[in-house]
C-alpha cells in the first residue's frame, strides 16, 4: 500500500501528473464517446429510412 | 488505391473492414503506453516524476500538426478536384485536430507550472500553437456557418489552406526565438537526443494517439457518409407536389 501511494504521489508532482492524465482521457475520451454515439444514431436513422431490410453494423 | 477508396462506396467496404481491427488495436497500445508511461519510463534527473506528463503531451502535439496537415491537403484536394470525399475527410478530422491541440495546451500549461513557475507565457511556441487551436476553431465555425454546405465548406477549405503557413512557425518556433518552450529532441536532423528509456514508451503512446485519430476519423467520415445517405433517402420518400396521376417514386 505504502508502494502503491508513493507511486501515486508522483514525486510530489501529483496533482499536475493526474490533472494532465485525466485532461487527455476526458477530451480525448469525450470526443471518442461523442463519436460513436453519433455514428450509432446516423445507422439507426438510415436503418429506418430502409426499412430495417437489411442490418448494418 | 487513393482513388478508388475515394468513391463513398468503396470506402464504406473498406473501412468497414479495418475499423473492428483498429478497434481492437487502439485500446491495446494506449494501454501499453500508458503502463510504460506510467510505470517502466524513469524519472527525470532534472524534472523529476513530473516529466511523465510528456507521453500525453507530447504525442498531442505532434497529431495536432499531423491532423492540420491532413485538413489542409485535403481541403486543397476538395477546392481543386472537388472531390466529395474529401471535404468530408477534412470535416471529420478537423474537431479531432481540435481535441488534440486542445489537450496539447492544457497538459503543457499544466507541466509549465511546476516547472516554468507558470501557466502560460505569449511565447513564440505557444502562441502559435493557440493560433492553431483557433484555425481549428475558425475551420469549424465556417464549415458549418453557411445554409448552403457548398459555400461554407469551400471558405473553410481556404482558410485550412491560408493556416498552412503556421505549421512550420510552430515546428522551429523552438530555434528561431528564445522560448521558454525547450527546443525539440526527438525529430531532429541528428537523431533524438532523449534516452531509450523515455523514447520507447513515447513512441508508443504516439502510435496508440495515431491510431486513436485514424478509428474516430474512419468513424466520423462513416458518420458524415451515413448521414448524407439518410438526407438523400428522405428527399426522395418525401412526397413532392407531382403532376396529378405521377405516382411517387420509392426506391
Amino acid at each position: 500500500m505504502s508502494n502503491f501511494s508513493q507511486w501515486a504521489s508522483m514525486g510530489g508532482y501529483a496533482l499536475f501528473v493526474w490533472s494532465a492524465y485525466g485532461v487527455a482521457v476526458v477530451i480525448l475520451g469525450g470526443i471518442a464517446l461523442q463519436s460513436w454515439r453519433r455514428y450509432r444514431a446516423s445507422l439507426r436513422a438510415l436503418d429506418k429510412l430502409q426499412g430495417s431490410s437489411r442490418r448494418r453494423s | 488505391m487513393i482513388s478508388r477508396l475515394a468513391n463513398p462506396t468503396q470506402f464504406m467496404k473498406a473501412s468497414g473492414a479495418v475499423l473492428p481491427l483498429l478497434a481492437v488495436a487502439m485500446p491495446l497500445v494506449l494501454l501499453v503506453g500508458l503502463y510504460l508511461a506510467l510505470f517502466v519510463a524513469p524519472p527525470d534527473y532534472q524534472q523529476g516524476e513530473s516529466v511523465r506528463i510528456m507521453y500525453v503531451h507530447v504525442p498531442a502535439a505532434w497529431l495536432a500538426l499531423l491532423v492540420y496537415l491532413l485538413v489542409a491537403v485535403a481541403s486543397g484536394v476538395a477546392l481543386v478536384w472537388r472531390h466529395p470525399l474529401a471535404e468530408i475527410a477534412a470535416q471529420s478530422a478537423a474537431p479531432l485536430g481540435a481535441a488534440f491541440t486542445l489537450v496539447c495546451l492544457l497538459t503543457g500549461s499544466l507541466w509549465g507550472r511546476p516547472m516554468w513557475g507558470t501557466w502560460w507565457a505569449w511565447d513564440a511556441r505557444m502562441t502559435s500553437v493557440l493560433v492553431l487551436f483557433f484555425l481549428y476553431l475558425g475551420y469549424i465555425a465556417l464549415a458549418n456557418a453557411f445554409d448552403d454546405p457548398g459555400r461554407g465548406g469551400r471558405a473553410a477549405s481556404v482558410l485550412a489552406l491560408v493556416g498552412i503557413v503556421n505549421l512550420p512557425i510552430i515546428k522551429f518556433s523552438v530555434d528561431w526565438w528564445n522560448t521558454l518552450h525547450q527546443a525539440e529532441s526527438v525529430i531532429r536532423m541528428s537523431g533524438p537526443t532523449i534516452d531509450m528509456s523515455m523514447l520507447v514508451p513515447l513512441m508508443v503512446m504516439a502510435f496508440g494517439y495515431l491510431l486513436l485519430f485514424a478509428t474516430l476519423l474512419l468513424v466520423r467520415i462513416r458518420t458524415a457518409l451515413n448521414e448524407r445517405r439518410a438526407r438523400a433517402l428522405q428527399l426522395s420518400a418525401t412526397p413532392t407536389p407531382s403532376p396529378a396521376g405521377a405516382s411517387p417514386v420509392l426506391q
